[in-house]
């Protein structure tokens, strides 16, 4: 068997259609509102996902997941599955080979450092038991559910209430301090004349990408090549390597397509067993989960349980801002959901508490979910927040104008670049804030109560170290640059494409991206909003070394003889002396006379040290309207304008689409959001798109999104990330226009409309 | 899914003898949820006989009735003019159910026998005394949001999941069957069962009897009628409550006669009858309103997490006749 694949890389082409005002500018690239260049092959279903390579030999998997949270398997009965048609192995931990365990992120891609079906012990009710792998899909399905298990349960940790007593305080919160006290917050909180002391509470959420989990695996010989639904393919190439027992090169992992990934398109059971399996039946294996394994198997946002406490002056500065609560974890991964992260860098206050603890539960890890911590967090201080302005008689707007900090809050860092309130008064007059009454119940339309609220976005800008571009410039004008990094629906090889095309001052038709492929240049996770920045830093450091070698190659007769990266930049197509225009010679001539076809050069991104000199961080702000039935609670979303401050903006188009989706999650995360976890036996009840509600169509509003585009000076390119910032505040936003609407503080996640009864 | 036979029945004569003496045989309709639960290994049928080809008529008569053949796909009757024009609130209900592509498939035989969206009688791993008689209720301490105020017992407090029924029932309509026995007619309202002690049998239908039509009798008030679902999402989401109604008035603002129907809150479509009761030849009067509600509801009880139907049924009953006596007023 012999399997070839080949990197997928994409060309820009031009395309303004649709969108507003925008004009194509050939010589700046950056900024355009350029279309998505993998559209085509995905409407016409030319895109391969990661299940739809048709490998000779092809097998099919299915897996069987555990009914007890805790415990161990008495028995399995595998005869029945064994002996339906098809089915060409069970495998179960009693025939499955010593695997390491999986190294947890950010070492490894795993969502957790359990052993993988090593022993009978269970972790977690849906814990895989057993994998069956037949000759079609439907055999594997059958064998499945003819597999047998008995159990020796144990006494499981799921109820909520009897763990929360015992939660600590885990050792760092990715790397941050869990507690931060500065000064006697709760001795100012008592002594301050308005306060403001809640409990807000946000349940479980699950993933729901359209594309389910999935992979194809095949080994040949000792090398392995994988097709897998990732957003990180080096991590998962370096995971398997270990898992598995073998070195690096040989595992190759490609995902140049995926279809939605929002922080659990990582490293769980099922590809290590569907690839162990692959190694014992000695031919290809596929494994998709249905919706239903997605919800059993791979890990989703726990629940929190948050305390926020504001003790106001007199002049509404705050004496005292305590954020505290505790997040559901498992002992084996490390998302403690860093719930407090909004409140360390918001608001200038003169104490501080901002302090949260995990309590183990016997669940399927917990994971990053779309700004996991801002998302919850900034639900509950955003809410208390709007409650504080009304205890002061104050817009909430102004109430964020006089809280504004000069430097972050907690570190004393200087701002990269801050803009919140700026985005708030382009918000405000764009949404016609000045328009809305203080007052609850002013508005009302028939059977509906109309209500408008505001709340602050926030997102941290990170950038991951390690990666590492290659551009390959070829003597036809063509430039292909290369990175292991993920599209998945972002606009990433849009962007890139573009980016590029702006740094090399290429036509953007000439620029080709390649990403998705653990045999490119080592990339970075497709998460915390920073691929961007990530990708950003190292073609820059490749386009550095390009540089330095095109200047190489001159020779004595060039208009660039004896000049220096310093001296040059690029120019239409070619490089240019910074101050002595006329000085210009093309890429192509310089190729041509120096006999070349290609000049490949590869650099690693520059340290991120930018994050530990400058409190960096993305802002918006956002605005919405809802109507609430008087007479049946149902909730419904009206409006929606979001002003976002996330530095520069690399396509107009793409950028919206990611605002859009992140507000969108957070209407579900408002209004109908959560997994309904069982806490008798830790099931999840509703492990499917028809009764996990995330919004349909009809629930979303016309979102309108605008942005000011300031480039941050400290970050490349002045880019920021955006993928994640617009799921942050919009929970809150609906919490406070429906208290705007109707009086009532809902405190508890999603607001549904038994709440508003 | 475990292997099956699949059979095609050519007439409704043809598809009882292809179901006789089969416990194990079900009727295919659309198969939306069928096939679900055969995915899901709650329904383990060894033969599908095939009935979407039989009687895709919808047939008028001059007296204002309908007869609807069980084939008849959910998005065909919404958008029939006659449907429409006679009784709007049953095109209302059918199009608030579901999504566009489910309607497409599903038939009227299908949406009438389709099984409860209970979690735990979807969880194989689950106490459910309806896949196991004599199991046990999982739901009943679990989570129950989505289910009974009406009619539960301790064995079962699951719902019918249905829109189109609840606008049925409201119309009185009746279902025309056929079995190895012979045809007959059964109202819609008396077809589906309450719980006991067995939620396992959920219809008064024998094994192998075959759905052929429903009937709507004249109603020539069903013109001014409403459906209205309340519901965890805009769209694509189940009843919480649904209210079926529909109300004649006379000149001086009496009830001369009324018809209201409730979704989402026991294991059949719920015909108000005490409600209706109370309404006829009285005034129509948000006070009269609120009293036949609390008529209906007297005996609801609520569970852990759906005592809020009993006021949601109380509040959204009250607010449809409201809307309907203003509508009259016109
Ligand atoms: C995601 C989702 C959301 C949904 N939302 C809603 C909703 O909001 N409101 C709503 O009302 N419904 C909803 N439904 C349910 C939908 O209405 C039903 O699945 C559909 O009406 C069933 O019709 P069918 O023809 O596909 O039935 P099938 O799945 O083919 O059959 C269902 C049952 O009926 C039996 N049967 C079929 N035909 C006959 C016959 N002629 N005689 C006797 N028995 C027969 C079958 O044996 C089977 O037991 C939803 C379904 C899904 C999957």
């Amino acid at each position: 068997m012999s399997v070839s694949h080949k990197s997928v890389g994409f060309q820009a082409r031009k395309s303004t259609a649709g969108v507003a005002g925008g004009k194509p500018d050939a010589e700046h690239p950056v900024g355009e509102p350029l279309a998505r260049v993998d559209g085509p092959l995905k409407v016409r279903g030319k895109a391969r996902f990661a299940a739809e390579f048709a490998l000779e030999n092809l097998t099919y998997a299915a897996l069987s997941y555990s009914t007890i949270a805790k415990g161990r398997i008495a028995s399995i009965n595998a005869d029945e599955a064994k002996a339906a048609p098809g089915v060409l192995l069970v495998l179960t931990h009693e025939n499955v080979s010593r695997l390491s365990p999986p190294p947890l992120f950010p070492e490894g891609a795993a969502g957790s450092t359990l052993p993988v079906m090593q022993d009978a012990s269970i972790h977690w009710n849906g814990e895989p038991v057993a994998l069956v792998i037949a000759e079609s899909q439907e055999q594997a399905d059958r064998a499945a559910r003819l597999i047998r298990v008995t159990y020796e349960p144990e006494i499981a940790a799921i109820e909520f209430e009897t763990v929360r007593a015992k939660a600590k305080a885990p050792k760092n919160i990715l790397g941050e301090p869990t507690c931060i006290a500065i000064g006697d917050a709760e001795a100012a909180l008592a002594q301050a004349p308005v306060r403001i002391d809640n409990i807000y509470r946000t349940p479980r959420h699950n993933h729901c990408a359209i594309e389910l989990h999935a992979l194809t695996a095949a080994w040949e010989g000792d090398a392995l090549t994988v097709h897998d639904s990732t957003q990180m393919v080096h991590l998962t190439q370096k995971t398997l390597a270990k898992v598995f027992g073998v070195a690096e090169q040989k595992v190759r992992v490609l995902a140049p397509f995926v279809g939605g990934a929002f922080g659990n398109k990582s490293i769980w059971n099922h590809q290590i067993l569907a690839i162990a399996a692959a190694r014992m039946v000695g031919r290809p294996v596929r494994l998709v989960l249905s919706r239903e394994g997605v919800f059993r198997e791979t890990g989703g946002r726990t629940l929190t349980e948050q305390r926020v406490a504001l003790g106001a002056n007199a002049d509404g500065t705050l004496a005292a801002l305590i954020h505290t609560g505790i997040a559901g974890m498992t002992a084996h991964n490390d998302c403690p959901e860093q719930f407090t992260f909004p409140a360390r860098h918001l608001y200038a206050a003169q104490t501080f508490l901002l302090s949260q603890k995990v309590a183990e539960l016997n669940i399927v890890a917990n994971t990053f979910m779309r700004a996991p911590g801002e998302a919850v967090g900034t639900f509950a201080l955003e809410c208390a927040m709007d409650e504080l302005a009304e205890a002061l008689n104050l817009d909430p707007i102004e109430l964020r104008r006089l809280l504004e900090p000069d430097k972050d809050p907690v570190s004393g860092l200087p701002f990269s670049q801050r803009s919140l309130i700026e985005a708030y008064r382009r918000g405000a007059e764009r949404f016609g804030w000045q328009n809305r009454s203080p007052v609850p119940g002013a508005r009302s339309e028939g059977e509906w109560l109309i209500g408008q609220g505001v709340a602050t976005a926030t997102y941290p800008y990170h950038r991951f170290p390690g990666g590492v571009a290659k551009i390959r410039l070829s003597a036809d004008g063509q430039a292909t640059v290369q990175m292991g990094v993920h599209e998945m629906g972002m606009g990433t090889a849009t962007v890139q494409a573009q980016y590029a095309a702006e740094l090399l001052a290429l036509p953007v038709e000439c620029v080709t991206f390649e990403y998705g492929d653990s045999s490119l240049p080592s990339g970075v996770v497709a998460g915390g909003s920073c691929q961007s920045a990530s990708i950003i830093a190292a073609v820059n450091a490749a386009c550095e070394a390009l540089f330095d070698e095109l200047l190489k190659l001159v020779g004595h007769k060039s208009p660039l003889t004896g000049l220096i990266r310093t001296d040059v930049e690029a120019y239409r197509g070619g490089i240019r002396h910074r101050r002595d225009t006329d000085r210009f010679q093309s890429y192509v001539a310089i190729l041509n006379q120096a006999g070349k076809d290609v000049l490949e050069c590869e650099a690693p991104a520059s340290e991120p040290s930018e994050a530990k000199r400058y409190s960096m961080h993305s802002y918006g702000a956002q605005f919405c309207e809802v109507r609430v039935n008087t007479v049946t609670g149902e909730t419904r979303v009206s409006r929606w304008l979001a002003s976002f401050d996330t530095g520069r903006i690399l396509n107009a188009r793409t950028a919206a689409s990611q605002f859009r989706g992140g507000i969108i999650m957070g209407i579900g995360l408002a209004l109908t959001e959560e997994t309904f976890f069982d806490e008798r036996t830790g099931r999840i009840m509703n492990p499917s798109l028809a009764e996990y509600h995330v919004p349909v169509h009809l629930d979303v509003p016309q979102i309108e999104v605008m942005w000011n585009g300031s480039p941050d000076p400290q970050s490349p390119y002045g880019v920021r990330g955006i993928g994640e910032i617009g799921i942050t505040g919009a929970g809150a936003a609906i919490a406070n226009a429906i208290y705007n609407a109707t009086g009532r503080r809902i405190r508890e996640l999603p607001i549904t409309l038994d709440r508003l009864l | 899914m475990m292997p099956f036979n699949y059979a095609r029945a050519r007439d409704p004569a043809d598809a009882v003898r292809l179901a006789a003496g089969r416990t194990e045989a079900r009727f295919l309709g659309g198969g939306t949820n069928l096939v679900d639960l055969m995915r899901e290994s709650v329904e383990v049928p060894k033969t599908l006989i095939d009935v979407t080809e039989l009687s895709q008529e919808i047939t008028a008569r001059d007296d204002g009735s309908l007869l609807i053949g069980a084939g008849v796909k959910n998005t065909t009757i919404a958008a029939d003019r006659r449907v429409r024009e006679r009784f709007p609130l049953l095109a209302r209900a059918i199009l608030s159910g579901a999504s566009g592509q489910i309607r497409n498939m599903a038939t009227v035989g299908g949406n009438i026998m389709q099984r409860t969206r209970c979690y735990y009688f979807y969880d194989e791993s689950a106490r459910c005394n309806k896949r196991t008689p004599g199991a046990g209720c999982d739901a009943i301490d679990g989570f129950n949001r989505i289910h009974a105020i009406l009619g539960a017992s301790p064995a079962c407090v699951a719902t019918h999941p249905s829109d189109m029924c609840v606008a049925l029932a409201a119309l009185d309509a009746s279902v025309h069957t056929v079995s190895a026995t012979g045809h007959r007619t059964l109202k819609l309202a008396d077809l589906h069962r309450l719980p006991g002690d067995t939620p396992h049998i959920e219809t008064e239908l024998a094994p192998g009897e075959l759905i052929t039509a429903v009937g709507i009798p004249p109603c020539s008030f069903a013109t001014r009628s409403v459906y209205r679902k309340v519901r965890d999402r805009a769209s694509y989401a189940f009843a919480l409550v649904s209210v079926a109604a529909a109300l004649d008035l006379t000149d001086n603002g009496t009830v001369r006669d009324v018809r209201i129907a409730l979704g989402g809150v026991a294991h059949k479509p719920w015909r108000a009858e005490k409600a209706e009761a109370a309404l006829r030849g009285g005034q129509a009067t948000e006070a009269s309103f609120q009293l036949a509600a609390d008529a209906e509801l007297k005996e609801a009880r609520g569970l852990r997490h759906n005592a809020f139907k009993i006021e949601l049924a109380r509040r959204t009953l009250v607010a449809c006749l409201a809307e309907l006596s203003r509508r009259d007023e016109k």
